[in-house]
């Protein structure tokens, strides 16, 4: 693999705005919106070689390369996407979407309510996953691309890949679904919980409308970011990462920071508190939790795949206690029970949950080789 | 292709839904894709076999046999089959019941421990070497050998029917005492 020189991976993020209403699950509207994007590679003449990748909690749209003035800000998912990597946008044209509610550049809580002429804040609706891939089919029709050679995401990018073979079987051809459930644990949900009770008892959320007060719940965020980041390392990372390594050499007998994991997770905290917005962050939490496909069939998964059309690539990570193995395998059996085409791994990687951003020989070999089958 | 091989590809009507556990690289799904267009899964643990299934643009199910066919509905495939895999089993009997469970029929295949090689072998105080069994006992994944007889007593004491039976040594069919002269069995089964 040739290493790309420097320019040749400059990427422009871009807006696209839709002026036609959006109708969303919770009944709410919106009026108009704003959807950010990243598109890399050549869309061909016969525009069958686009794959959109769709992002989880707390990414965006930035999927790979770097920018002209930001050199250093590489995508989530540079290791995967790029000239000559397994997704390679030299035979692929992949568009990286970011979703509505989020605070990257899209219409979310912190734009401008066009009634109040104030930010949105707590009035703005708590949207879906089926409310995201709306308004990605609409960025869809914009681009031209009537269908995906695949769309494919991890963890709550994962749950948006599903949801697309669902929302638009003919629209999808294949779906890489990767880290999945194809809804919450209790536990899972429990977390979610925790997280937004840490951002909502924030002195400094104000209900919600704290943009106009110059204050950010940072408290809260940080302590959000934490708990969330414990549920994406397995335990066997963070011993491997960590160990019970003393960062003073010897107990300080006090409540700064003994541990390194302790330093780990402030860290962690605080550079999340500083560039994501609150509002987002509980919507996202909310999503999540609501994803379920099966509820409208009785919780028979399979009944609800039952629309889906495209061939799947469905994996998962053993040390991945978050979404673990048990989760997706309830995907491919539903997907066999309705003779789908399916291919599952069951990688066994260390890393949690996160181990689907890192790379790995296998899992890196495994989609390379599934890509490089998807016939343009 | 391995003489087994070809003899399941025979047996395999056009258009069957199959699955093959153990499916190594995914070379007899392709076989049976290709002349029989029989569409099917491959059942396979080994990292990287189901990379190489994934090459050859073959489904590739990456599970563990040994806790069973839960993914799988009951009767939900025309055609199960098991390539040289029934040795390394450790829980044989009760992967027996889950391929009967999920398919119509059962396509087995193993080396056959009675071969008068091996026979000659423990007779001389050594476990067996040879083309069929060709690991040494110290580094083997074979765990539960079995002889011609021996899986059919099997069968019996399971209630399976044996269909079909080939036997065979050098790739070619031994019909003469086929449990000391042959070093391959391939049984075609259904339950009942």
């Amino acid at each position: 693999m040739n290493a790309p020189d420097t320019a040749s991976r400059f990427v422009v993020p871009q807006k696209v705005r839709f002026d036609e209403p959006i109708r969303l699950t919770s009944g709410a509207e919106l009026p108009a919106f704003e959807l950010a994007y990243e598109t890399y590679g050549e869309l061909n003449e016969a525009k069958s070689n686009a794959v959109l990748v769709c992002h989880a909690l707390n990414a965006s749209h930035h999927v790979a390369g770097v920018y002209e003035h930001d050199p250093d800000n590489e995508g989530w998912w540079d290791n995967l996407v790029g000239p000559g990597k397994p997704l390679d946008t030299r035979r692929f044209f992949v568009v990286g979407s970011n979703y509505l509610g989020s605070c990257f550049g899209s219409t979310g809580p912190a734009s401008i309510n066009p009634a109040t002429g104030k930010p949105w804040g707590a009035d703005f609706p708590v949207v879906t996953v089926e409310d995201w891939v709306e308004a990605q089919a609409r960025l869809a029709d914009r681009l031209g691309i009537e269908r995906f050679a695949a769309v494919m995401g991890g963890s709550l990018g994962a749950m948006q890949a599903l949801q697309w073979t669902l929302s638009y079987p003919e629209r999808v051809r294949h779906a890489l679904v990767i880290a999945a459930a194809a809804r919450l644990s209790p536990q899972n949900i429990a977390f979610n919980e925790v997280a937004r009770q840490a951002i909502m008892t924030d002195p400094d959320f104000h209900g919600g409308h704290y943009y106009d007060k110059g204050v950010v719940p940072t408290r809260g965020l940080r302590i959000a970011r934490m708990i969330g980041h414990i549920t994406y390392l397995s335990g066997e990372a963070m011993a491997e990462k960590f160990g019970r390594l003393l960062r003073r050499g010897a107990p300080g007998f006090d409540f700064d920071i003994d541990f390194e994991v302790e330093s780990y997770l402030r860290y962690q905290g605080d550079k999340f508190s500083t560039y994501f917005d609150a509002n987002t962050y509980l919507r996202i939490t909310k999503a999540l939790d609501y994803f379920d496909p099966a509820a409208e069939f009785a919780g028979d998964l399979t009944k609800a795949l039952a629309r889906a059309r495209a061939a799947f690539l469905v994996v998962s990570f053993k040390s991945d206690w978050r979404f673990p193995p048990s989760r997706s395998r309830e995907i491919v059996r539903a997907l066999l029970d309705n003779r789908r085409i399916v291919s599952y791994l069951e990688i066994d990687a260390p890393g949690g949950h996160d181990a689907f951003l890192l790379e790995d020989e296998r899992y890196h070999a495994a989609l390379r080789a599934y890509f490089g089958n998807i016939e343009l | 292709m391995r003489a087994d091989l070809a003899a399941i590809v025979n047996w395999v009507p056009q258009g069957a839904r199959v699955l093959d556990l153990g499916c190594g690289d995914g070379s007899l799904l392709r076989s049976l894709w290709q002349e029989r267009e029989a569409p099917g899964y491959g059942v396979e643990i080994d990292d990287d076999n189901v990379i190489a299934c994934v090459s050859n643009d073959v489904n590739v199910l990456q599970v563990d046999l040994e806790s069973g066919l839960s993914l799988f509905a009951d009767g939900s495939f025309d055609c199960v089959i098991l390539s040289e895999t029934l040795q390394t089993i450790h829980r044989t009997e009760f992967l027996m019941r889950e391929m009967l469970r999920v398919g119509r029929e059962v396509i087995v295949s193993f080396p056959n421990f009675g071969h008068w090689s091996a026979r000659v072998q423990v007779a001389l105080g050594r476990m067996p070497v040879s083309p069929s069994l060709p690991y040494e006992w110290y580094e083997t994944p074979n765990v539960h050998h079995c002889t011609v007889a021996d899986f059919e007593d099997l069968c019996r004491r399971m209630g399976v029917r044996v269909r079909e039976r080939l036997v065979m040594h050098e790739g070619k069919p031994v019909a003469f005492l086929p449990n000391l002269l042959g070093s391959v069995a391939v049984y075609r089964c259904a339950g009942d």
